[in-house]
């Protein structure tokens, strides 16, 4: 077997690497080597590993066609689902440390900073995608459908960049960083939609 | 395949010996994407503790200046005060400052005093520590919503002020940070207009609580906490604090402020540490205290209304932000 053909080995390297980073932050948790303001980073630290894995989701795609890696697209719902996985944890992150717990105080807290807002709700979008990652839940939804609600990655990306770009105070060097890469991803999609109408429009000999 | 004749049964490769590269291609592969990705976490986490290397500053004991702090809050450790800085010159992120400002030239140094003064001066760094230092306990509140204990050493703007003899006319005292490409390459990610520029009204500079910092826990200031003198403003966010001063200019109009001019709608003139006055992108009523989990109520003018509610009296804070 060749080992782009090894899906087993590409499942427990991708696994093992997107757990590592969680893994990480619970060993310098525990050694005490978070930094000055160790609720400040794992906020942090959650919310750019979200990103980065749905950059990687976003990536799968392009490489596919670009350099015929089919393989990808087998992990590519692990990816999405460490996505929402390093969400969730910003997400607890946020109410833990932000709001103390005082659950009442989000509503209010959506209400009065949009950036958290754009947060929240492009935490909500990646739910019906996690909650639909199963094999049953694509039989169930019927392929095409299943890959149309899939789409929201886009939105929830986009609104992932924004949110970032939102909080910090005056460097947008990371924020840009991730707008750059996402600006490229969804250009990619773009360019090849726009080649495909041109060929399905040409006049075919008959 | 130019020729489809059959592969002679020498050149296949025996079974073992493709086992063994499969099993040693898989291992290199798990070793190195293990290394690349705890290595990028690495370069994101925090650096290694900052070691307190300053010389040894000799404090007078003072009586009278009330500094109240709570007997439940403790001091806290040099490493949290110089190992996480804003001081965007040097890099944004907090971690990283220590590190990039270790070979920040503070000797010599000069402090230009000057504008509607009688005795126009350059103090240099000698008549800097000349004056009489005190050690001061200050809570330090950042307007990001992180809050410390430092115990700074120091002397009263109010001595150097006097020194120079302040016109009839002057209402307020502009200051000016360091500012040098060449030693501070990264403040071009900074985002803000650089030279850092701050300023107080004048009662609030003369004010017996306001310090001209040259060192923290009895040693010369640390370069990343802004030496070798920086402003101490208890009772306002952490930015009016502002960092290695090289210039002190007495005027008769508000000065410029660098955060109100980077962004006017969340950062005001005043800046007073307010729990009832929310920044736009977040609440001010509570704070972290580096150290501790949970968090505290934010208190009023930073725990130091006692002292200096007066200079605001009348004054609406909430337009006077």
């Amino acid at each position: 077997m060749k080992l782009s053909a090894d899906t087993s080995f590409h499942r427990q390297l991708f696994f093992f690497n997107g757990l590592l980073p969680a893994l990480l932050i619970l060993i310098d948790g525990w050694r005490g080597r978070l930094g000055t303001n160790p609720a400040e980073f794992i906020t942090r630290t959650t919310g750019v590993l979200t990103l980065v894995f749905l950059m990687l989701t976003l990536m799968v795609t392009p490489l596919r066609k670009l350099c015929g890696w089919n393989w990808l697209l087998k992990q590519r719902r692990l990816l999405g689902l460490y996505a929402f996985f390093y969400g969730l944890g910003h997400l607890i992150t946020y109410l833990a440390y932000d709001r103390d717990w005082q659950l009442q105080t989000v509503v209010g807290d959506v209400y009065k900073r949009p950036f958290i807002a754009l947060g929240m709700f492009s935490f909500l979008l990646m739910v019906p995608l996690a909650v639909t990652s199963t094999n049953a839940m694509i039989k169930k939804l019927g392929g095409q459908r299943w890959a149309q609600l899939h789409r929201l990655t886009y939105y929830i990306a986009i609104g992932g960049v924004l949110h970032y770009w939102a909080i910090v105070k005056s460097d947008v060097t990371w924020p840009r960083f991730f707008a750059v890469i996402l600006a490229l991803l969804l250009g990619y999609r773009v360019v090849e939609g726009m080649k495909k109408a041109r060929s399905a429009a040409a006049p075919r000999a008959s | 395949m130019r020729d489809s004749s059959p592969i002679p049964s020498s050149e296949v490769t025996p079974e073992e010996t493709f086992r063994n590269r499969r099993f040693f291609m898989k291992s290199a592969i798990w070793a190195g994407s293990t290394l690349a990705t705890a290595g990028l976490y690495r370069a994101f986490s925090p650096q290694a503790e900052v070691r307190n290397t300053g010389a040894a500053i000799a404090t007078v004991a003072e009586s009278g200046v009330q500094t109240s702090l709570a007997a439940d809050e403790k001091v806290n450790a040099f490493n949290d005060i110089a190992g996480y800085n804003n001081f965007y010159e040097f890099s944004t992120d907090k971690h990283a400052v220590a590190e990039k400002a270790r070979h920040f030239v503070t000797d010599p140094w000069s402090v230009q005093v000057g504008g509607l003064v009688h005795k126009p001066r350059t103090f240099d760094l000698a008549e800097l520590l000349k004056f009489e230092s005190v050690e001061r306990i200050y809570r330090f509140r950042c307007v990001e919503g992180w809050s410390m204990v430092i115990p700074w050493v120091g002397f009263p703007l109010s001595q150097l002020l006097k020194m120079v003899e302040p016109q009839s006319t002057a209402t307020h005292v502009a200051f000016e940070s360091y500012h040098d490409i060449k030693q501070m390459p990264d403040s071009v990610y900074a985002g803000i207009d650089l030279p850092y520029v701050e300023g107080l009204r004048l009662d609030e500079a003369m004010h017996p609580l306001t310090l001209l910092a040259t060192g923290l826990y009895g040693k010369t200031l640390p370069n990343q906490n802004g030496a070798p003198a920086r402003l101490v403003v208890p009772w306002k966010y952490g930015f009016k604090s502002i960092k290695s001063v090289v210039k002190i200019t007495l005027m008769d109009r508000e000065p410029p402020t660098t955060w109100s001019l980077a962004n006017p709608g969340e950062y005001g003139f005043y800046s007073n540490v307010n729990p009832s006055v929310d920044h736009p992108r977040w609440s001010q009523a509570h704070e972290r205290r580096i150290g501790e989990m949970g968090s505290r109520p934010t208190l009023m003018f930073n725990g130091y209304a006692e002292q200096v509610a007066h200079l605001y009296a009348g004054m609406d804070l909430k337009e006077y932000f």
